[in-house]
């Protein structure tokens, strides 16, 4: 592994470790994102990972480009990857239901699975958290089994509803709140994605694992879980 | 504690302060002041930290009524302010008697005003600030980032100062035309010859698509011939290219992350002038190295002394 340092504001620097997506990144990335947090101590204003880089930004009234510069190159010289198991283990309840996971039909068609062979090809893999973005608490994971992999829909609808569990290419996430979306809907988690009460805000970091778990509706609801449909396009 | 009284407002006025900081790697935006030197005179008129909370008007439509004397401060845009009928002109701390009414109608040059409070508008903070991202439901009055609404209470607790006013050198030049710097990014090499000469020696129109997310620059297609990218942290003015060529320049309530092309980041000075741009007016972009940059923002920042 080759490290790049770049530049791309004028108080932040991009640290590029891989060129490609893999789950084999995360020990590196854990343990960079670690020792940049060390190393820049208060005079760190956010570090921003992502699959295969972390972006560094930095307060630059007390650091020059070129002192930032020699602060990461110094902080990364020798680094080793993070050997703990890496991050916290989530299990996310996942009601899979046509009403609220309306692709289920449409990925059962491409794959040639049945639904239900659908809902237990995407609840038996452990995924991980590759990174944080979109929306506060909204995780980006991965890998989904090839089988399972569509396209982003061509139009996003307006409204996904909170805890929409949804696929993209091979990757999967969950809502946290509201928003507009263009991911493939299989079902809804009853799970408080992203609680500003809660220490740390953000049920999953990255470096997180995941497993869904697929309820019936009786649970669903006993969990908090909001059944409304999926508003249809008119 | 002083107080107004909210009498009109719109979805574009809302509680800002410098934004939301060390949560990013959460998905959560930075939000923010966009002309963040304006926040900052209005704030250094009354002798507040420079990131107190203050109200970011947006072309006007906002009013309030004193409840009790209150003193504030204004800068940015000349959005027509007037104290009852006397107008109010940006770069001063004034007096509000109680009933008097600040009013603010259109936009006569620039599109953003800031009005300052002694300490700064009291306001919970949430995740480490009060700036109003609607989105993310958070900041602002309540704490989940709603626009400040018509009979909404505004309430400060600091000590009263003597008036100040900016002086001519102070006051930022809302009609400068001169050229938006820009941070190359890494990816300035991989577009093509062609479109490096347009993104530097072209008139880039302000599309009326415009919000506190980004703000697109319409003009020559730039082509870029790079391979796709995978999506990467996103900072405050990166200017990035998605495929129909048209660029954006991503603001304070962009996404954390994200995957398109980009020519680089405006400078913090660059990005308060554009803050101050209406939809439809014409700018133009040059290249800065990041160490010269610095040394400007670095100098620049001893002004406020």
């Amino acid at each position: 592994m080759k490290i790049r340092l770049e530049v791309v504001a004028i108080d932040c620097l991009m640290v590029r470790l891989f060129d490609a997506i893999a789950e084999a990144n995360m020990p590196w990335m854990l343990a960079a994102s670690e020792r940049l947090r060390a190393a820049f101590g208060g005079q760190l204003i956010d570090l921003v990972p992502s699959y295969t880089t972390l972006m560094v930004h930095y307060d630059l009234r007390a650091l020059s480009p070129s002192q930032a510069r020699e602060l990461i190159d110094v902080a990364l010289t020798d680094l080793t990857p993070d050997s703990r198991t890496g991050g916290q283990r989530h299990v996310l309840p996942v009601w899979y239901d046509l009403s609220v996971g309306p692709e289920l039909s449409l990925l059962s068609r491409r794959s040639g699975l049945s639904v239900s062979e659908v809902i237990r090809c995407h609840s038996e893999r452990e995924y991980q958290v590759f990174a944080l973005g979109f929306a506060p608490g909204f995780a980006f994971m991965g890998l989904v089994d090839e089988v399972l992999a569509a396209p982003r829909l061509d139009t996003p609808r307006k409204r996904v509803a909170a805890g929409s569990v949804g696929i993209a290419e091979r990757q999967t996430a969950a809502y946290p709140v509201v928003s507009p979306g263009g991911w493939n809907l299989i079902g809804r988690t009853p799970s408080r994605l992203f609680d500003r009460e809660r220490d740390g805000y953000s049920l999953m970091q990255p470096g997180d694992s995941v497993r869904f778990a697929a309820v019936e509706h009786a649970e669903f609801i006993r969990l908090g879980g909001d059944d409304t449909p999926l508003e249809v396009p008119a | 504690m002083s107080r107004l009284t909210i009498e009109a407002s719109t979805p574009l006025c809302l509680l800002q302060d410098a934004g939301r900081f060390g949560v990013r790697h959460l998905g959560v935006t930075q939000g923010g002041a966009l002309d963040w030197v304006s926040m900052s005179w209005a704030n250094w008129l009354l002798g507040n930290v420079l990131d107190a909370p203050v109200i970011e008007i947006t072309l006007g439509g906002f009013s309030v009524v004193a409840e009790e004397l209150c003193l504030l401060a204004l800068a940015g845009a000349d959005l027509g302010a007037c104290i009852d009928q006397r107008p109010l002109s940006p770069g001063r701390s004034f007096i509000l008697q109680k009933g008097q009414r600040l009013r603010f109608t259109q936009p006569y040059l620039g599109a953003r005003a800031y009005l300052a409070a002694p300490g700064g508008f009291n306001a919970p903070k949430v995740l480490g600030s009060c700036a109003s991202v609607v989105r993310e439901e958070l900041g602002g009055l309540d704490g989940f980032g709603r626009p400040l609404a018509e009979g909404a209470r505004l309430e400060y607790s600091g000590a009263g100062v003597n008036l100040k006013e900016l002086s001519g050198k102070q006051l930022p030049d809302l009609r400068s035309k001169a050229p938006l710097e820009v941070i190359l990014g890494a990816q300035i090499g991989q577009f093509s010859g062609q479109s490096l000469f347009d993104a530097f020696n072209s008139a880039w129109t302000l599309d009326s698509r415009a919000d506190r997310m980004g703000m697109r620059l319409l003009g020559p297609q730039l082509r870029y011939q790079g391979a796709p990218m995978i999506s990467e942290g996103i900072p405050l003015g990166a200017i990035q290219v998605p495929p129909d060529g048209q660029p954006i320049v991503l603001l304070n309530d962009r996404q954390t992350i994200g995957g398109y092309p980009r020519l680089g980041a405006l400078t913090p000075l660059a990005l308060a002038r554009l803050a101050q741009c209406l939809p439809g007016s014409e700018v133009r972009l040059t290249p800065v190295v990041q160490e010269t940059a610095h040394r400007q923002q670095i100098e620049f920042l001893r002004g406020f002394v």
